[in-house]
């Protein structure tokens, strides 16, 4: 732990990624203790509001009246759990798949590995769209479809190291004193992938968190009047001539949330795995 | 040549099989097919015809056989919206999504491949730092929200392009910018980090020892290269790309398929649904089949294996 601070203190990148993302977090975490005003209430008197930098809408109200910086708290809130929990579903279901089928390899592998081919020729956006409007849009749904696009990144990385892994003498040693199949893949495999799977894991948090953004941005995501970045972005669409804070606000959230996430995973990969530290 | 040419096509039939098999589980299995497949308000003696020309009423095997064999003539039924084969629908559609994701994909590659190069043979410089991180901006930057700070900047404050609309070259504008800034920001990264491992190459050291111009080494002996990864790279972002263009349509009102798509979801229209998924899964095997090959010429290596 003492050295993963010092050598995150002397990356600058790294540790830019790291308190964009802890801000974010924190402000989504703590947005109920914040004193921050009622992210539904509408007030029609004070409806786009420019913001106020010490007033009482620092960053404005929305076309309903109700508070931009709120809003932004407390969407943050949804778009993060939405994302976690879609992360860690992808992330389980992907490194079993990948365990499985570089252990077991033979037909079982062939087949997996099949899937993930025919996922990757899949349009991802087509593929959520698709599922999103046969099940209806409801956060439920929408970490499914998102945990299902996203397990072949991690099956394809971790069947690969497992491959190796197979190989070596802890391996062959456990099976000798004859340990099972299923033993070997929990207590000798997979914390052997923990590490490239959490790699991925942030590079995947990323790109889910754009999607949700996305989906919510089609209407597809979290329903009014539960706020998320993508639908305020959607809101203000129709506004963007006359108050460009309603769209500007919510869309530099996911910028930064994002940029900070892809600053603290590159530098977590470096971290975790000197060998790629070369030149990145 | 001929036998991988063989093989890889047959590969690609079978992901487009994969992928029409998804469609059917997702539509008949997950959904409800007697409601998704019947326009509102029908009556029940149209729900009934419909379930039967669908096929609706057979065992779910036989649904399957019966699905696949309209399939294969590219026959998904008739839109709701608009009475006529979704297929034709989507079809017209199309040109119009190539003409934007194209004009991306060139745009970004010519971009990220000369600032990459930049950054990579300028290491340490301000030049770099600058690309470097405007890249990494690109990459956070969701492609709907750029295209609205876009419209919120060149069409709204400064009246240089139209927001939107379809038809002259001011339209394309902004549309394919903002599709084309997310490939250039990946492709400029993937650039830099393959030219700097291949600097450190034996080959590149040889050339430089021997006195070649440094624009022979670079083109001949660096660039092309550094290409092998960036092709693979196009291939992958080929169908980021369509679903981006999914929300950059929706953003810009152009009138491409993703934006036919997102339409089609709204009213229900499935046939449309299904045939536009059809067709973005197909494109993106073509893509690919299309990289793949492309890897043959750039690479010597790859053709001999």
């Amino acid at each position: 732990m003492t050295r993963f601070c010092s050598t995150l203190l002397h990356s600058r990148a790294g540790l830019a990624g790291f308190v964009l993302l802890a801000v974010f977090v924190a402000g989504a975490a703590l947005a109920p203790w914040l004193h921050l005003p009622d992210p539904t209430a509408i007030g029609l008197r004070t409806r786009l509001s420019p913001p106020d930098w010490i007033g009482f809408h620092p960053l404005g109200t929305d076309p309903l009246g109700r508070d931009v910086l709120s809003r932004l708290a407390f969407g943050g809130r949804t778009t993060l759990a939405v994302a976690l929990t879609a992360v860690v579903l992808g992330a389980v279901l992907g490194t079993a798949i990948g365990i499985i089928a570089g252990f077991l390899g033979g037909g079982i592998d062939r087949v997996l590995m099949r899937v993930v081919d025919i996922q990757l020729a899949f349009p991802l956006m087509m593929l959520a769209l698709l599922v999103v409007a046969v099940l209806g849009p409801s956060i439920g749904n929408v970490i499914v479809v998102l945990a299902v696009t996203s397990w072949n990144r991690y099956a394809r990385i971790i069947r690969a190291q497992v491959l190796s892994l197979r190989e070596r003498e802890f391996v062959l040693s456990a099976r000798a004193i004859g340990a099972s199949s299923p033993w070997i893949m929990v207590h000798h495999i997979l914390p052997n992938v923990a590490t490239p799977a959490l790699v991925v894991a942030t590079l995947e948090l990323a790109r889910i968190i754009v999607m949700i953004a996305a989906l919510s941005f089609l209407g597809l995501g979290v329903q009014p009047p539960d706020p998320d970045w993508g639908q305020m972005l959607a809101e203000g669409r129709l506004y963007i001539s006359s108050a460009w804070w309603v769209v500007t606000f919510p869309g530099l959230a996911i910028v930064l949330t994002v940029l900070g996430v892809n600053l603290f995973g590159d530098w977590l990969r470096d971290y975790l795995d000197p060998k790629t530290r070369s030149n990145r | 040549m001929g036998r991988f040419l063989a093989r890889r096509t047959g590969e690609s039939l079978f992901t487009i099989w994969g992928v029409v098999t998804t469609v059917f589980f997702i539509t008949r299995v997950l959904g409800d097919p007697a409601t998704l497949f019947v326009p509102v308000g029908a009556t029940d003696a149209q729900i009934a015809a419909l379930n039967h020309s669908f096929g609706l009423d057979l065992p779910l095997w036989r649904q399957y056989l019966h699905y696949l064999a309209h399939v294969v003539r590219g026959d998904f039924g008739r839109s709701f919206v608009f009475g006529r084969p979704a297929i034709d629908v989507v079809m017209e559609r199309l040109p119009a999504t190539a003409l934007l994701a194209a004009t991306a994909m060139a745009l970004g590659c010519v971009l990220g491949c000369t600032s990459g190069a930049i950054a990579a043979m300028r290491k340490g410089s301000l030049g770099e730092l600058v690309i470097m991180t405007v890249a990494l901006l690109g990459q956070a930057t969701p492609v709907f929200w750029l295209g609205l700070m876009l419209i919120l900047w060149f069409a709204v404050d400064l009246h240089w392009l139209p927001a939107g609309g379809y038809g002259r070259p001011a339209n394309l504008v902004l549309p394919a910018v903002t599709l084309a800034v997310f490939v250039a920001a990946a492709i400029a990264r993937l650039t830099r980090s393959s030219i700097l491992d291949i600097l450190r190459e034996d080959h590149v050291r040889t050339a430089r020892a021997k006195g070649l111009y440094p624009a022979t080494v670079f083109f001949w002996h660096i660039a092309r290269n550094a290409l092998v990864p960036v092709t693979t790279m196009v291939g992958l972002l080929g169908g980021e790309l369509l679903g981006g263009s999914v929300v950059t349509e929706t953003v810009f009102g152009w009138p491409g398929m993703g934006r036919l798509t997102v339409q089609a979801i709204e009213s229900l229209d499935f046939p449309v649904i299904q045939a536009a998924v059809f067709v973005a899964a197909t494109l993106v095997v073509l893509i690919n089949l299309a990289v793949d090959l492309l890897y043959q010429a750039l690479d010597p290596r790859i053709r001999a294996q």
